[in-house]
């Protein structure tokens, strides 16, 4: 890349680089040219790392897998945001017009107790996992289930579920709490099974265990900061949590 | 290349109607306590994956789940944005399991199995039923009943949708359904792992050898059965809509060990994706089939013409769509919309900066319904459209242009879902079995969801009750020796020490693909990619460069091990691309055409399913034939006009 006929923009990249789990991290300058802005950001650090490995050095890790916004593989703080500064989006569909010729971007991993690095800006989520094994599904076996239009559910009803529901478990909630909650996460999940009437045999010990293993699993607690709903890229509310801590309650008081 | 005609799908006698009962009451079944002494791998946690793997521990197996990406919830089924097929007919329009049956049959041009399509009709009012009691949030009605919409190729409303997020509301039910069988220790996940090398054990499917993607250990797993479910191969074209993990090696794998792979030529191409924007292109995003219900299909009369979308009047405009095909319009099939946007711009009449696309219209919907009717059936499709583009929809055309999206062909299965390894069952886009020659849009969740809920836990039980099983463990030399050889195999990768990176072998593989086993097909360009990709893996093993070590998180070596898998996978398509010397489908050769340009099939030469077996590297693979016997569905010229 770094002969002549600059044609993009030139960039400035300061990327955390940790070889391992229980490794001391750093971060690294890199300077990208010919930046196309109708590249994606990940599409951007492809491009990096191809320049990485043909100088014989180790390309970035990071998680990236549908690259269209759904998977929730991706995620990295850019500049000090969760997935950019981009309202609604997701890393792998920020895209490069967004960003200007000379600037400098700073990327980090996930930063949170409850996500150890594993590798440059790849982190473990799988406490996310565990969170909805604990009880974030509803309780039928396969088969036997009943006509799907014996149940009459109102729009408002499943339109609140759906909003709910479309939380794709990237972390960028966590990442960006001060106190490092999954509140937004644990609550999002509650919320979609809590508004419907499918849901609402298991409500209180589902609200009960859930909240339990986000604690076991070191998330800190929510303060109400907001940050979560600010990064999020689904745009999930922060009324899911008001409703998590309803949910709390009417299982402790049973 | 020889034929041979001994591949018996073992369906069921009988009326079709009567043939999933008949096997249902035929299958042994396995004693409820017995049957956590047997022990399930199941490979891929999509939705065919996932909703096997949490069915399959619900009955009582022991189940063991492997996925590639960090969590079963990530696999691609969860891009999946338009909708799901069933027969329910809510709507009242005309549609029952007949119809639907029908449409898949003339769908996939005659090329699928009879059989196996009716069954998937009938169960796929269950998969709704099921889905519902998940707490899956489908559309509804005002007065609380589920909503439908119509789909590509029929002409009734029986698509279910969750927004323009249907594949991941599905994949949620199915991976909530299996977290809770991790809770109660039915199923032990494994996920960041990539299968390696199936392990056959007396000529069966007993276990897998996977690589744990971040430490980058060789592990070797036993089990009774084996359940794959992990996908088709359109990333072998490159740029596809698939997920940029995914990938062909599983099955290639399969393959190498004895599974037949049928009909690897017929590959679909979307004809509504955002079309490519510069080399550095990394995938291509697909946006709904749906939007074709409120969106029209037009380029400009004039060739070239360079006037932006609003400026082009009425009258200079050609609806192609609506002009060539009257009664079905913007919703014809998939690979009919996509070749009919190949031939406009073929005709330099594309529009935007390559020439290759063409327009998906909302205004006069949105004149007509408002544009909050459209906000609130596709937002997310057009927030998603806006990010990538740059540019407002709700404004201005969509500019569209077809792309790899899925493949119908992929290991050949009996009606039982079992490859032809015992033991070794395909589920999913990894199997040929449903779709013929092209599937319909909201077929392939119905499919998935089929074939993991409905279909393996009854035939999956009866190869368990019927089959005996030697004592084997991961200390068998069988298992040490696909270990070693997995091994073996990603050390020389590293070795190499060449140039050229993987993605730029990828590309190159790739653009082969798209240009000679694309969209149209001929002899001449088809024995070009023949040799072109026999050249390119030989280039590929003696100068790839690929950074890292084996024992450490390495994308690029996961990348380059895949590469190599395309450059042979990608050969075997060409060849059957090469021999079925007929258009049908998705797999159109120019020299099998109708005077109107339309596909035209060979059905006295070539209805039957194309199932090569590998011959050890040495010489061609072997064809074997499964012929297709259409009792019930007549196949005629298949016609949208």
């Amino acid at each position: 890349m770094d002969q002549g006929k600059h044609q993009g923009m030139t960039l400035y990249l300061k990327i955390w680089r940790q070889a391992g789990p229980n490794v001391e991290g750093k971060f690294v300058d890199y300077k990208l040219l010919d930046v196309s802005p109708n590249m994606s950001f990940l599409e951007m650090l492809d491009v990096l790392n191809e320049d990485l490995i043909k100088k014989d050095e180790l390309p970035i890790e990071f998680d990236n897998d549908c690259r269209e916004g759904i998977c929730g593989m991706c995620g990295m703080v850019i500049n000090g945001s969760a997935h950019g500064h981009q309202d609604g989006t997701t890393v792998c569909q920020l895209h490069m017009r967004h960003f200007k010729d000379g600037d400098r971007i700073t990327i980090e991993p996930w930063r949170a107790r409850a996500f150890p690095v594993i590798k440059d800006l790849v982190v473990d989520r799988s406490a996310l996992d565990r969170i909805i094994a604990a009880g974030g599904f509803i309780s039928v076996d396969t088969g036997g289930a009943p006509d799907a239009n014996s149940l009459p559910i109102s729009k408002p009803q499943v339109e609140e579920a759906m909003d709910a529901a479309a939380c794709i478990q990237c972390g960028a909630c966590v990442a960006a709490c001060p106190n490092g909650s999954a509140a937004l996460f644990t609550g999002a999940k509650i919320t979609h099974l809590a508004s419907l009437p499918q849901g609402e045999p298991e409500r209180r010990i589902r609200a009960l265990r859930m909240i339990r293993q986000m604690d076991l699993e070191g998330f800190g607690n929510c303060s109400n900061h907001g940050e979560c709903e600010a990064v999020c890229p689904k745009d999930i509310p922060i009324k899911v949590i008001a409703k998590m801590r309803r949910e709390y309650l009417r299982g402790l008081l049973k | 290349m020889s034929s041979n005609g001994n591949l018996n799908a073992r369906i069921p006698g009988g009326p079709v109607q009567e043939k999933w009962e008949k096997r249902r009451f035929e299958v042994k079944l396995v004693n409820p306590s017995n049957k956590r002494k047997f022990k399930i791998i199941v490979v891929g946690t999509g939705l065919a994956g996932a909703s096997a793997a949490a069915s399959l521990a619900e009955l009582g197996y022991e189940v063991l789940a492997f996925c590639i990406q960090d969590s079963p919830r990530r696999a691609h089924s969860i891009a999946a944005q338009g909708g799901i097929n069933a027969a329910k007919n809510y709507a009242n329009d005309g549609d029952s399991i007949w119809r639907l049956f029908y449409d898949t049959v003339k769908g996939g041009d005659y090329r699928g199995r009879e059989a196996n399509i009716y069954r998937l009709a009938q169960v796929s009012v269950n998969i709704i039923d099921q889905c519902v009691a998940q707490g899956v949030p489908f559309a509804r009605e005002y007065g609380g009943l589920l909503e439908t919409r119509s789909f590509g190729g029929t002409q009734v409303a029986r698509t279910f949708y969750a927004r323009g997020q249907t594949g991941q509301q599905l994949l949620l039910g199915a991976y909530q359904a299996m977290m809770r069988q991790v809770d109660k220790g039915k199923i032990v996940c494994l996920p960041r792992r990539e299968m390696l090398d199936l392990v056959l054990v007396d000529g069966k499917a007993r276990g897998i050898v996977v690589r744990d993607l971040l430490t980058g250990e060789i592990e070797r797993h036993v089990g009774h059965a084996v359940v794959l479910a992990t996908g088709g191969y359109g990333n072998a074209y490159y740029l596809s809509t698939n997920a940029v993990n995914s990938n062909a090696s599983a099955i290639w794998r399969c393959y190498k060990r004895g599974a037949f792979f049928a009909n690897p030529c017929f590959t679909q191409i979307h004809p509504t994706c955002i079309p490519v924007s510069g080399e550095h292109q990394s995938k291509l995003t697909l946006m709904s089939e749906s939007l074709r219900n409120d969106g029209r299909v037009w380029v400009p009369r004039k060739k070239g013409d360079p006037r932006p979308p609003s400026q082009i009047p009425e009258g200079e405009r050609d609806y192609y769509l609506e002009r060539k095909y009257p009664s079905f319009g913007n919703l014809v099939p998939r690979d009919i919309a996509s070749r009919s946007a190949k031939e406009v711009c073929d005709e330099e009449r594309g529009v935007g900066e390559s020439g290759l696309a063409v327009f998906l219209d909302f205004e006069d919907t949105i004149k007509r319904e408002g544009v909050d009717y459209i906000r609130e059936k596709y937002g997310n499709l057009f927030d998603m459209y806006d990010r990538i583009t740059g540019e407002d929809p709700y404004r201005t055309p969509m500019r569209i242009y077809p792309a790899v999206h899925y493949t119908m062909g992929g290991l050949w299965v009996d009606y039982d879902l079992m490859s032809t390894i015992p033991g070794l069952f395909i589920l999913g886009e990894a199997n040929f079995s449903d779709h013929g020659a092209n599937r319909l849009g909201a077929s392939a969740l119905m499919q998935g969801l089929a074939d993991g809920y409905f279909i393996i836990p009854y035939t999956l039980g009866d190869y368990i009750a019927t089959s005996s099983f030697r004592p084997t463990s991961e200390d068998a030399e069988e298992f040490k020796q696909c270990a070693d050889q997995a091994r073996a195999r990603l050390e020389t990768l590293l070795s190499i020490k060449g140039r050229r990176t993987p993605r730029e072998f990828h590309r190159e593989v790739g653009q082969i693909m798209w240009n000679y086993v694309g969209m149209a097909r001929n002899e001449a360009g088809l024995k070009h990619a023949i040799q072109e990709l026999r050249r390119v893996r030989e280039e590929l093993w003696q100068d790839l460069k690929v950074p890292g070590s084996n024992d450490m998180l390495n994308k690029n070596l996961e990348m380059a091990s895949r590469i190599a898998d395309y450059t042979e996978l990608g050969e075997l398509t060409a060849l059957d691309a090469l021999h079925r010397k007929e258009s049908c489908g998705g797999h159109f050769r120019e020299d099998s055409q109708t005077p109107e340009g339309e596909a035209k099939r060979d059905d006295a030469n070539f209805s039957y399913v194309a199932a090569w077996e590998y011959t050890g590297g040495k010489g061609e693979p072997l064809l074997h034939k499964e012929p297709l016997n259409f009792e019930y569905v007549a196949p005629t010229q298949r016609t949208y006009k």
